[in-house]
């Protein structure tokens, strides 16, 4: 729609950069306060001017919170989220989309109501899963006396665990088991039209080249689009991690261990709080979602080029 | 290169019937068009013999082979759709190249083959476009040329012109006209261009309601057709129809006490028979006023064609149509008298709507 009215394009204009003031001002002063020096920070007002500590803070920020190996952490963490969500997702939305199987609506309407359970909501259970993965299994196998049978049978009872704290899996398996990726795929599925299925079929392709083929390909902006979505939100994750590990030191996430630079009363001794490297220590985990939002927005901004018209 | 059977097809889709027993056979290397109303099935039944549908009752034999169980790509068809649906995500040459990749043809051969259909279908410079920047009638080539390409035994058209203009319309008709004499595969054809249907069929079937009515040459579809129906479907005025009652063998009369005079060599029904005659518009002639047995038309408006004019008005509290050649003065009258000639007279049962054609009625292969 082209229009000309100066006016509104003006006021427009005005509104947008007032929000973007207003998201940019906190990233702003993040990045001031990492630049100043202790004594400077601490000094009402708030400065809006950078210092010249940038990389002396930074430098305080990595060494002390280990942000080293934290980072590493975070960072396979965010990427096996990202990328076995898109797995997960664009398979079951596969099956969901081009299958005929018995319970499919159900199927989908169970995934569909996992959307309203976030890993907030159902956290104890999470944990409780997570403490012995295969407890829901063993309750499977007790209820329908299966387990009694076996004991009976071998005399061995049947003692299933599977211990997922302190390990990649447990923090990794229960943000990929979430349906926003399933519902986004089966939705962008069933919008191919149904002609170009016909006619791969024609041209005698199976389920899995067309997967292959047609499918994968298609949906790449999508996958893109997901993985950043799913890239942060992993790295993002503050309650999980804190609840799954115990030992900090070997898998403590970059957005968790920022607390440690957090100036409380026990940290500082009494003495003055050091928000500087706090906020040196922020500019650095901010870094990694930026850097995938700028490699991956090429992808989902130019959208679906081939698209047919 | 195949023959197909089609033996007592049905298709229900859930409780609705919408293809109701079809037998039909079509010859090997025929180019057969499938002509009817929207929704009387025809691409219902294309599709059951690409294997896209089900059959629900029935055999479909392709090669005297029953395909019935088989899926699409055994069956040795290449389908042309409507959109042409073609991949959106590949070149031209990906597109056309593709059934051959998955068959597991080597590079180079497939690269050999996609040269040779692209220039057969004159797409030789666009090979690295997308569909998405191509035209509408390049994109119907591409569509072509994929189906071409793997020289199935049998070519299927849905409808494949339908989303050109007029003119590509015409020139890709001529196209797909060529391209079967050269290649001479046994091609089946869905439309509901009677034009397209016409001059491209070697023969014609034509559908109503999910039930075959006819099938013959486009011209003796057009010139002897089998039921009211097909009459009233092809040709451009649409026949008049007037109901009347056999007087005697080769005598019609129609309600106003008018007589018209049929060929009783061709048509037989007993006298007394409920019956509808239908006329073309181009087989009227107009006569002076007076002329006995003469049809009195009351003429309302005149449409003129360039090659013609038709003539439009009331007879018998029906309308009415009259076809005059090219050069015929605008009639100025408010009445017109025409005549039909015997020979142009079709006579249908009133009451069943199939013709009264003493022999060669038939609806089986002509
Ligand atoms: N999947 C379906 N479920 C139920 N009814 C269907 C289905 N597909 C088609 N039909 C019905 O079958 C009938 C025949 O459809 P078909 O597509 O063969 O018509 P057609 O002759 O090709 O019409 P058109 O010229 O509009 O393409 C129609 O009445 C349609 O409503
Ligand atoms: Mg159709």
């Amino acid at each position: 729609m082209i229009e000309r009215t100066p006016v509104l394009n003006l006021v427009t204009h005005l509104i947008l950069l007032f929000g973007l003031a207003v998201a940019f001002v906190p990233m702003w002063l993040v990045f001031t306060a990492s630049s100043l020096t202790i004594q400077e920070i601490n000094a009402p007002p708030i400065s809006f001017i950078p210092g010249d500590q940038l990389l002396v803070n930074l430098t305080a920020a990595w060494q002390r919170a280990e942000l080293g190996t934290k980072l590493l952490n975070s960072l396979i963490v965010a990427l096996a989220v990202a990328t076995g969500k898109i797995l997960i997702a664009s398979l079951t939305a596969f099956a969901l989309v081009y299958f005929r199987f018995p319970a499919r609506m159900l199927i989908f309407w169970m995934i569909f109501a996992t959307l309203m359970l976030p890993l907030e909501v159902r956290i104890v259970p999470t944990y409780a899963v997570a403490a012995n993965a295969l407890a829901p299994l063993q309750a499977i196998l007790d209820v329908s006396g299966l387990s009694a049978l076996w004991a009976y049978v071998t005399g061995v009872n049947l003692v299933m665990e599977w211990n997922l704290l302190n390990s990649y899996t447990g923090l990794i398996l229960p943000l990929v088991a979430t349906a926003t990726g399933t519902f986004l795929f089966r939705q962008f599925y069933m919008t191919i039209p149904p002609e170009i299925v016909e006619a791969a079929r024609m041209d005698g392709v199976g389920p899995l080249r067309f997967l292959r083929d047609m499918l994968i390909p298609l949906s790449r902006t999508n996958m893109a689009a997901l993985f950043t979505i799913m890239f942060i939100y992993a790295w993002n994750q503050y309650l999980w991690p804190l609840l799954i590990t115990t030992d900090r030191k070997g898998y403590g996430t970059a957005v968790m261990e920022l607390k440690r630079l957090i100036p409380t009363a026990s940290t500082t001794g009494g003495g003055t709080p050091e928000w500087n490297v706090a906020m040196a220590g922020c500019l650095i985990v901010m870094l990694p979602p930026l850097v995938i939002v700028a490699l991956m927005q090429r992808y989902f901004v130019r959208g679906l080029i081939a698209a047919d018209k | 290169m195949a023959d197909i059977s089609i033996r007592q097809v049905y298709k229900s889709y859930g409780r609705t019937e919408v293809v109701h027993g079809v037998d039909l056979d079509i010859h090997d290397g025929e180019f057969l068009v499938i002509l009817g109303p929207s929704g009387c099935g025809k691409s219902t039944l294309l599709r059951m013999i690409a294997g896209l549908e089900a059959i629900s009752a029935g055999d479909i034999l392709i090669a005297a082979k029953r395909v019935n169980d088989l899926e699409p790509r055994q069956r040795g068809c290449a389908m042309v759709f409507q959109n042409y649906a073609l991949y959106p995500h590949m070149s031209v040459a990906e597109n056309i190249g593709y059934a051959l990749k998955v068959a597991g043809i080597a590079k180079a051969e497939r690269l050999r083959r996609i040269a040779t259909v692209a220039a057969t279908v004159g797409l030789g410079d666009f090979l690295d476009r997308l569909p998405a920047h191509l035209s509408g009638g390049q994109r119907q080539r591409v569509a072509m040329a994929r189906a071409m390409i793997r020289e199935p035994q049998v070519f299927l058209f849905d409808e494949p012109l339908s989303n050109l203009d007029a003119q590509l319309r015409v020139q890709m008709r001529i196209e797909i006209r060529r391209l079967h004499r050269r290649l001479a595969t046994t091609s089946v054809f869905v439309t509901h261009d009677q034009i397209e249907a016409m001059t491209l069929a070697d023969r014609l079937v034509v559908m109503n309601g999910g039930t075959i009515e006819q099938v013959g040459t486009p011209s003796e579809v057009y010139h002897r057709p089998a039921s009211r129906f097909v009459g009233s479907f092809i040709g451009s005025p649409a026949m008049n129809f007037l109901a009347a009652t056999i007087a005697r063998p080769g005598i019609a009369t129609i309600r106003a006490g008018h007589a018209i005079a049929f060929a009783e060599t061709d048509f037989t029904a007993p006298p007394g028979t409920q019956v509808e005659i239908g006329i073309r518009p181009e087989d009227l002639i107009v006569t002076s006023p007076g002329t006995p047995d003469a049809i009195e038309m009351q003429v309302e408006f005149q449409e003129e064609l360039g090659a013609g004019r038709l003539v439009h008005g009331r007879f018998a509290e029906q309308d009415f149509i009259v076809q005059l050649p090219a050069g015929h003065k605008p009639v100025a009258s408010l009445s017109l008298f025409v005549l039909a000639p015997a020979q142009a007279v079709h006579v249908f049962d009133a009451q069943t709507g199939r013709s009264c054609r003493a022999a060669a009625c038939s609806t089986g292969p002509a």
